[in-house]
């Protein structure tokens, strides 16, 4: 084989040394973190050493209750809004690509041809004139603006995804149905949705992993600490305690993680097909 | 005979009218009722873009012509916001240099970094899921405030970057507080974040025919040739997708900068990224006009950058299948 060259025992491991320092390089920030929220205030800033020398959980402990509410409350919040955020995308959103791949109706083309234009359209431009209108609605301080803009399928880019996977569907299988006289809800519910698994698990998990990762909404929309979600919370922290407590800043930060993670090992092979898809930019 | 004829004639294009008219009719309640299915489906999206997307980017477009404070009405001031952006905002001009900085400074060496290491996970390397994981993994955590709060400390004073360069010797500024240097902490938090340019460039690397290397090498080119002659040009449609993704992003970055700068920019609006200043015009100052104006100035920057990259990429996108 010609890549004879390329696998000679000294440049694999060559190769592989420079991998394993860029990887180490690429984590290495992720392990401080976790070493200093194990380690006690005043060895974080003067030992490298990522082992702790004694494990101990104090920040974890006395960071989880810190503010005024505990991360119990900014946790469940989070989960709520992202959990529901989930739901009304992949109901919306499915809906709107089961109608532009599938059915036929006047203006089609049109409303396909607005659907992507928005995909283009930076958040900015509608930024200021939709806290208006949820201030005016009293839904400044609820969940409401993070939670219903995602039953009326706004994130286009879902429906992209969804539309560009449904198409892939053989057409035999629906005309099949609606020759058995198959209402078009049954067959987007009965027919369309079980054969779309993958799609609608790329969908939720990273409609889960922006919602729950989400600064700005939160920021914009959420003034009273009860509502807080985990972001708030930690920049709450940091505001907070300024310059000191680290440990338990760490310690927090720490946790606000480990969900993301735990999906991304889970589902690893969903996230890394969804981005090589070209269509996800994280 | 002829009468009869005659009568079968006339009668056969009668019977066939009233037979398509009937077809006609239920034709037209078929379409209707498959009107009335697809609009039913199309309900939910169509109350979000007009209510969310295509009536606020209109209220958008005049509230930028107008001074709003929230508390009263609208006041119309004739482009007066336009006019302050551009002559009189020293503001305005700093976050849009901030922002251009830091998008010409990340998006390409993000791009850079993320094309070797494809090419060096490319093919006939074990482990390559691991790695691949590992250098995936920042991109997925590095939107988050945790990250930012991390990277606050890492470049802070006594961070880590710091211990790390009395180790040879050298003494760090506070990167975090010094004008000079805090965007760079920014950018390099951008750079970290290589990971999903590059499982798109092991996804377009994949593509390029092994075949076309052997040959190649056969006729005696080294691998710099290669990578110029072969690799580059094959990977062009996908470099110049995740340039136009990357750049866009770039323009709309927002979290670090908040986080990093303690939500002002500072120190002295090193860090004033756009949004950031278009978010402390909005929610701090209560401008909501000027936020607005700002939002449609980013609006045609975005455009005018995703045109450009557009009209002039048949000049060095190659695209494989062009004159089939």
């Amino acid at each position: 084989m010609s890549t004879a060259a390329a696998t000679s025992p000294t440049r694999q491991i060559v190769r592989h040394g420079l991998l394993i320092a860029a990887a180490l390089v690429m984590i290495y920030p992720l392990l401080w973190l976790i070493s200093s929220s194990l380690k006690p205030e005043n060895l974080i800033f003067n030992n490298l050493s990522l082992i702790p020398e004694k494990l101990q959980l104090d920040n974890y402990v006395e960071g989880w209750t810190a503010l005024r509410f505990s991360f119990t409350r900014f946790f469940i919040n989070s989960f709520l809004i992202a959990g529901l955020a989930v739901i009304g995308n992949l109901l919306a959103c499915s809906l709107t690509a089961f109608a532009f791949a599938r059915l036929n109706f006047r203006f089609k083309k049109f409303w396909f041809a607005l659907m992507l234009g928005t995909l283009m359209l930076p958040y900015h431009v509608t930024l200021v004139p939709q806290y208006i209108l949820f201030l005016h609605l009293g839904w400044v301080n609820t969940f409401l603006p993070l939670i219903v803009p995602k039953f009326l399928a706004v994130d286009s880019f879902f429906i992209f995804l969804m539309v560009q996977f449904f198409r892939g569907i053989p057409r035999e299988i629906d005309e099949a149905a609606i020759m058995d006289g198959c209402s078009p809800w049954r067959i987007y519910w009965r027919i369309m949705l079980p054969l779309s698994t993958p799609v609608l698990a790329t969908a939720a998990i990273f409609s889960f992993i922006w919602t729950y990762d989400d600064f700005l909404g939160p920021l914009i929309y959420l003034n009273d600490m009860r509502d807080y979600t985990v972001p708030l919370a930690l920049r709450a922290f940091v505001d907070a305690t300024g310059e000191s407590r680290f440990g338990q800043l760490f310690a927090m930060s720490t946790l606000s993680l480990i969900p993301v993670f735990f999906v991304f090992l889970a589902f690893q092979r969903l996230i890394i097909r969804g981005v090589a898809l070209g269509a996800l930019k994280r | 005979m002829a009468t009869v004829a005659d009568a079968t004639t006339i009668a056969a294009p009668g019977r066939s009218q009233s037979a398509a008219s009937g077809r006609a009719g239920s034709r037209l309640r078929r379409g209707m009722r498959r009107n009335a299915a697809g609009y039913l489906f199309l309900l939910p999206w169509l109350v979000g873009f007009f209510g969310l997307t295509l009536i606020p980017t209109i209220a958008s477009l005049y509230l930028s012509f107008t001074d709003y404070d929230l508390l009263t009405a609208p006041r119309w001031n004739s482009g007066e916001n336009y006019a302050y952006a551009f002559f009189q905002d020293g503001r305005f001009w700093s976050a849009l240099g901030v922002t251009f900085h830091y998008v010409v400074w990340s998006v390409p060496l993000k791009l850079i970094v993320a094309l070797a290491l494809a090419m060096a996970l490319d093919r006939g390397v074990r482990g390559i899921s691991v790695y691949r994981a590992i250098f995936y993994l920042p991109s997925l955590l590095g939107s988050s405030v945790a990250v930012a709060v991390l990277w606050r400390q890492i470049f802070g004073d006594a961070g880590v970057v710091n211990q790390l360069l009395v180790l040879v010797g050298l003494n760090g500024p506070s990167w975090i507080t010094h004008p000079d240097y805090a965007l760079w902490t920014l950018i390099a938090l951008a750079v970290w974040q290589f990971g999903s340019p590059m499982i798109i460039f092991l996804a377009g690397l994949r593509q390029i025919p092994q075949d076309l290397h052997e040959a190649a090498m056969m006729d005696g080119a080294g691998p710099v040739r290669r990578f110029l002659k072969i690799t580059l040009p094959l990977l062009a449609p996908v470099i110049f997708f995740n340039l136009v993704l990357q750049t866009i992003d770039a323009f709309k970055a927002f979290t670090p900068a908040f986080i990093v700068s303690g939500g002002n920019g500072s120190p002295i609006d090193s860090t004033l990224f756009y949004s950031l200043y278009l978010y402390i015009e909005a929610f701090a100052n209560f401008r909501m006009g000027y936020a607005a104006a700002l939002a449609w100035i980013l609006l045609v920057i975005i455009s005018a950058f995703t045109a450009l990259a557009f009209l002039t990429s048949r000049y060095w996108v190659y695209y494989e299948d062009e004159g089939r």
